[in-house]
């Protein structure tokens, strides 16, 4: 029996959310002046710093480069400060590892990589604290990044947590609720057409339920998507004041 | 003992709502995804993809119409070379009768052995003893300025220094700022009057250095100076590097005037006080009121 209650009777979650209420949403671009693009990115207690440079000459080895489109390069990384204990996180760890992966084959699917061949794209996330929905605070964080730098693509690509307890679907999971032992699925969506680029879900769950939690997932993503609208909005309002003539 | 200025973020301004009225009426603004039209009259250009019959934007900016194409100009993007470009960049890597150039471009430059005016001026054929000599004349690292010559169909840059003016950068400072806010001009190799000059690239690379006296002409522009610089002209520069960094947070266009008006409004304070926010508004404020009256 798990000691915390996920879903009170009045329907109401540990931080006192609706089963559908997404976390407050904060973020910031362009708040580094030498990267191409850069982003800051709050959801709830998560926090998440990304930075884009790009597109450029691929560096290293040059049979990396494609000659037909450009390379996504993706590296995550967690702070030793952002969990509850202090940890030190060397690069390459498992966990990172398959993070960026992800990250990369989520923006693989987003960005229009066929107009720069022979170049690469670098994406660099930070979580700066941990609490919850990480992978999807990094994409949202990388989204506006991306859209910061200029690069091209399709859309957005906004991600987001849900959960399934006592048969009811939670949009954007908090740290509580993820390690509480339910489920936990991962999606990244494309929001105007409606494509996935990404869905993950490590637990067990019954076939009938999964509909209805991709539904809420997708919601909250759109939900979510009109956030990141106001800000990108917001930055390009800001900035063609101050260049107009 | 050296005291140290320390300040805390300072609030985020928002823009007022009567500005941002005005400027959405003026301008079309969109966002990745946007559907720009759905009339299919129209030519796609850059910053945009057809999303089955909808002309869809593919990157955050304004929206420019040319007759029937369409185009979306990012606000930040890396730099898109023209031919006839002057630009700044700096070598990074030295292969067979090629220099590469890593110019802000999306793809690193290339110099062509045979698109350099070699020391002694004449005119011939490049032998395999210049291919040896390359590093002798361009290693890695050097920063160099050069016009574009041609871009490649990969939309790599093919750049070519054979004018005395372009060559090996010598003795100066390099502020990297947005390639959007340097204006395009006849001429982007200035002596200021305040006693340096300054090479505005297009590629948003910019090259203060102190005015030199005279150029030797048999160097061929890989002659670089090693005298010591005045105190008075690394002053200057460093005044100019400030003033130009100042320019840049304001998005105000780069060239002679504006950065000349920039100088002198700053006169009045001390070289490091340039980049406090305050001091920073002050004189771009009266910048632009000089800039608007030399117009007008």
């Amino acid at each position: 029996m798990a000691g915390l209650e996920l879903l009170s009777d009045q329907g109401y979650r540990l931080d006192g959310r609706k089963a559908t209420e997404l976390r407050k949403v904060q973020a910031r671009t362009s708040v580094f002046a030498q990267a191409d693009g850069s982003a800051y990115l709050e959801q709830g207690n998560t926090k998440a710093l990304a930075v884009v440079y790009g597109p450029h000459e691929t560096r290293g080895s040059r049979s990396k480069s494609l000659h037909d489109r450009a390379v996504i390069n993706c590296q995550f990384s967690m702070a030793t400060f952002s969990t509850a204990e202090r940890k030190r996180r060397p690069h390459g760890d498992r966990k990172s590892s398959e993070m960026s992966l992800h990250l990369k084959q989520t923006f693989e699917a987003a960005v229009l990589t066929e107009l720069y061949p022979r170049s690469q794209i670098d994406i660099y996330v930070k979580i700066l604290q941990a609490d919850g929905g990480n992978y999807s605070a990094c994409v949202n964080a990388a989204t506006l990044a991306l859209v910061d730098a200029g690069i091209p693509m399709r859309d957005y690509v906004c991600a987001c947590t849900a959960g399934f307890v006592e048969d009811t679907p939670l949009a954007d999971l908090c740290h509580a609720e993820e390690s509480g032992g339910g489920t936990s699925l991962a999606l990244a969506l494309l929001p105007r057409s409606g494509n996935i680029a990404l869905l993950q879900m490590d637990a067990r769950l019954h076939q009938d339920h999964l509909d209805a939690l991709i539904e809420a997932a997708m919601t909250a993503c759109k939900g979510l998507s009109k956030v990141l609208d106001d800000v990108v909005r917001q930055h390009l309002e800001e900035v063609s004041v101050l260049t107009r003539d | 003992m050296a005291s140290v200025e320390m300040r805390l973020p300072a609030v985020h301004k928002p823009v007022s709502p009567a500005a941002s009225q005005s400027n959405r009426d003026d301008k079309h603004l969109v966002v990745p995804g946007d559907v720009i039209t759905s009339d299919t009259g129209f030519m796609r250009g850059h910053g945009t993809y057809m999303d089955e019959d909808r002309l869809t934007a593919s990157v955050a900016g304004e929206v420019e119409r040319v007759n029937k194409l369409i185009c979306v100009r990012p606000l930040k993007t890396r730099y898109n070379g023209e031919v006839g470009d002057v630009v700044i960049g700096r070598i990074t890597e030295v292969q067979q009768k090629r220099w590469k150039v890593e110019t802000n471009s999306r793809l690193d430059s290339v110099l062509l052995l045979s698109s350099v005016n070699l020391p002694g001026g004449e005119l011939r054929r490049r032998s395999a003893q210049d291919e040896l000599a390359m590093r002798d004349y361009l290693q890695e690292g050097d920063l160099i300025s050069a016009e574009v010559q041609s871009i490649f169909s990969d939309g790599a840059l093919s750049l070519h220094t054979r004018s005395l003016k372009y060559g090996k950068l010598g003795q100066g400072v390099l502020v990297l700022v947005s390639p959007s806010i340097v204006k395009r001009q006849k001429t982007h190799f200035h002596n200021l009057p305040c006693g340096a000059s300054i090479i505005l690239g297009n590629n948003g690379y910019v090259w203060l250095y102190p005015t030199p006296g005279h150029q030797d002409e048999e160097a061929g522009g890989y002659y670089t100076s090693m005298e010591p610089v005045s105190l008075a002209d690394r002053e200057v520069i460093s005044r100019l590097r400030n003033c130009l960094l100042a320019l840049a947070a304001h998005k105000v266009l780069l060239y002679d005037t504006s950065v000349l008006y920039c100088y002198e409004a700053s006169l009045t304070h001390q070289i490091k006080d340039i980049l406090k926010p305050e001091i920073m508004e002050e004189i771009i404020l009266e910048t632009r009121q000089r800039l608007v009256e030399h117009e007008g």
